[in-house]
């Protein structure tokens, strides 16, 4: 594999950054360097020179890294990897997944390219954990709020704990919204009451 | 007739409010579209998307969109700027350290500022601004550059994402900061720094946001492109409303789309800002303009200036020139009473004061649009 070639990640989540140099170093990149905290990246670009780097679309830091790329001396200079709209697939498989690169001027596709596709698998991974992670999260902050509000049922109406979901699951159908909507509805209308 | 779906992105700042007001107060909705408003992570990702096709169109930075235009940095593409979004708005601040040292100074004068400002710097400056190609960096520049050269100050310009420009300057990675609000007044309220200059004290009629689309879809979506421009001038004139401010400061700070603490919002709609923490409001003439002075019609000169200042070529100005749509600007706005002005081009800093010029319905009043140092730009003469 392509041993000489250098890689930068920028990303502030320590989790995340290894989880990305993890997956490049198993497909045979060793080369490889993390960046946390961008306020030294500018110092960073010209210690390590990277040939690629690999940035969260969502990274607001892109644009520090866009301003230190178009400012660095021309021999070395990385340039975003979606002017190349050549590879059209790669491209949009990138930005569904997240990533944005830097690759440096003249690098040759063939070489840009496992490593673009090494990162975009990486991130697609990562996405669906997070995707699922947000969903767990959500679930478990919906329950709380139906429980308080079957609470608020329960006592303002002196009736059990089915019925009190079942009175809450009845007013959804009928109104065609979710459980949760009228749940947490009550729970605001409660909270400004008292 | 159902309605035509437009994906539009935006930065979340107080100067987002045209898209923002165009949705909420149904003005899009009027013209027969549905806008959904995107935030974007990084100014950076915002080009990537409208140039991908991901976005129809974008609040862009107006330096950013003449930069496409004219093929510099990271992507470029053939970009229309329809219409100018706000003009001026953004405010230079200092550190607290810095603030010390340059001692008493009026606020908003350029003169006395840049003196202070260069006599307490300790032989560089490094300067905050959202990205490379904006006016606040241009402005910046154009304000202090040749007068930091010739005190033997350097200028470093560091791009940093405005959310963080007070803690930026809180932690001293920067000096100075050149940044659009809430951002300078967020600075203030925590006390990290003090403002100095309104961009506006630099030039005084700035185009800061521009609406930008693909060229290529404006042609494709002529319609559409129309609607677009008449519900954002419309969203725009009611901005500049004086009786609609309060409903436009409640609005912005309940709206989903600026995640931005409503305190810091009312300076900039009102244009009255506090240059330190305890102190009182300062009013600041057309710190920013959604409409008034015909602020939206995209000047081609306005263009030629930014291309200028980004070391163009002849053409790279004519380039510039031809990404401001101010012909379709006269084609779609004319029949909803927009005032339009006798030119598209016009000499840059002529206007020390609002003056009524020559337009299709005789009563337009424009600028003032000088610059501090009582430079004129004319667009049209040889480079």
């Amino acid at each position: 594999m392509d041993q000489d070639l250098r890689i930068l990640v920028v990303e502030p989540d320590a989790e995340k950054a290894h989880s990305i140099i993890d997956a490049l170093k198993a497909a045979g990149w060793s080369s490889t360097h993390v960046l946390g905290d961008v306020s030294s990246l500018a110092r960073q670009m010209k210690a390590l020179s990277p040939d690629i780097v690999l940035i969260d679309l969502a990274n607001p830091d892109r644009d520090t890294l866009e301003h230190i790329s178009m400012v660095s001396d021309a021999k070395s200079r990385p340039v975003a990897m979606f002017v190349d709209k050549t590879d059209d697939a790669m491209t949009q498989a990138a930005i569904h997944a997240g990533l944005s690169a830097y690759v440096v001027d003249g690098l040759h596709m063939n070489r840009i390219k496992p490593v673009i596709e090494t990162a975009i698998a990486r991130f697609q991974v990562m996405r669906k954990m997070q995707t699922e992670l947000d969903a767990a999260k959500r679930a478990l902050a919906d329950r709380k709020t139906i429980d308080r509000a079957k609470g608020l049922i329960m006592k303002a109406r002196g009736i059990g704990e089915d019925e009190a979901y079942a009175l809450l699951r009845k007013t959804a159908m009928d109104q065609g919204k979710k459980v949760i909507d009228v749940a947490q509805a009550l729970v605001t209308a409660s909270d400004l009451l008292s | 007739m159902s309605a035509t779906h437009l994906n539009c992105g935006y930065v979340p700042l107080i100067d987002s409010a045209p898209l923002i007001i165009a949705k909420e107060l149904n003005f899009a909705a009027e013209e027969g579209l549905e806008l959904t408003l995107t935030p974007q992570p990084s100014w950076s990702a915002l080009r990537d998307m409208l140039a991908l096709g991901h976005l129809d169109a974008a609040q862009m930075l107006a330096p950013m969109s003449v930069a496409m235009s004219m093929g510099l940095g990271g992507l470029s593409a053939q970009i229309d700027a329809l219409m100018v979004l706000s003009v001026n708005g953004t405010i230079i601040g200092v550190s607290k350290d810095l603030s010390e040292a340059m001692g008493e100074v009026p606020f908003a004068d350029p003169k006395l500022n840049a003196e202070a400002l260069l006599a307490a710097a300790k032989g560089k400056l490094r300067v905050g601004v959202p990205f490379p190609f904006s006016m606040h960096r241009l402005l910046f520049e154009y304000w202090l550059s040749d007068k930091a050269a010739k005190a033997g100050i350097e200028i470093e310009i560091i791009t940093t994402p405005p959310p963080r420009m007070a803690d930026a300057l809180e932690n001293g990675l920067v000096d100075v900061f050149c940044v659009g609000e809430p951002w300078g007044s967020v600075a203030v309220s925590r006390g990290v720094g003090r403002l100095i200059l309104p961009s506006s004290a630099i030039w005084q009629f700035a185009p800061e946001k521009v609406l930008a689309v693909r060229h290529e879809w404006t042609t494709e979506n002529p319609e559409t492109c129309g609607a677009l421009m008449r519900a954002i001038y419309k969203a725009a004139r009611w901005l500049d409303t004086s009786a609609n401010k309060p409903l436009a400061v409640d609005i912005l700070s309940r709206s989903a789309h600026l995640d931005l603490p409503d305190t810091v919002i009312d300076p900039a709609i009102s244009n009255t800002l506090s240059p330190e923490i305890g102190l009182p409001g300062e009013h600041v003439e057309n710190f920013l303009i959604f409409n008034r002075h015909a602020a939206n019609f995209p000047w081609r000169s306005q263009a030629a200036w930014i291309a200028s200042r980004l070391d163009a070529d002849a053409d790279g100005i004519e380039a510039a020139k031809q990404s401001f749509r101010s012909d379709l600007y006269r084609a779609h706005l004319s029949s909803m009473g927009a005032d339009m002005p006798g030119a598209s081009e016009k000499l840059e800093g002529s206007m020390r004061h609002a003056t009524a010029v020559a337009s299709t319905r005789g009563h337009l009043i424009l600028g003032p649009d000088a610059f501090f140092d009582g430079t004129i730009f004319d667009s049209g003469a040889k480079i």
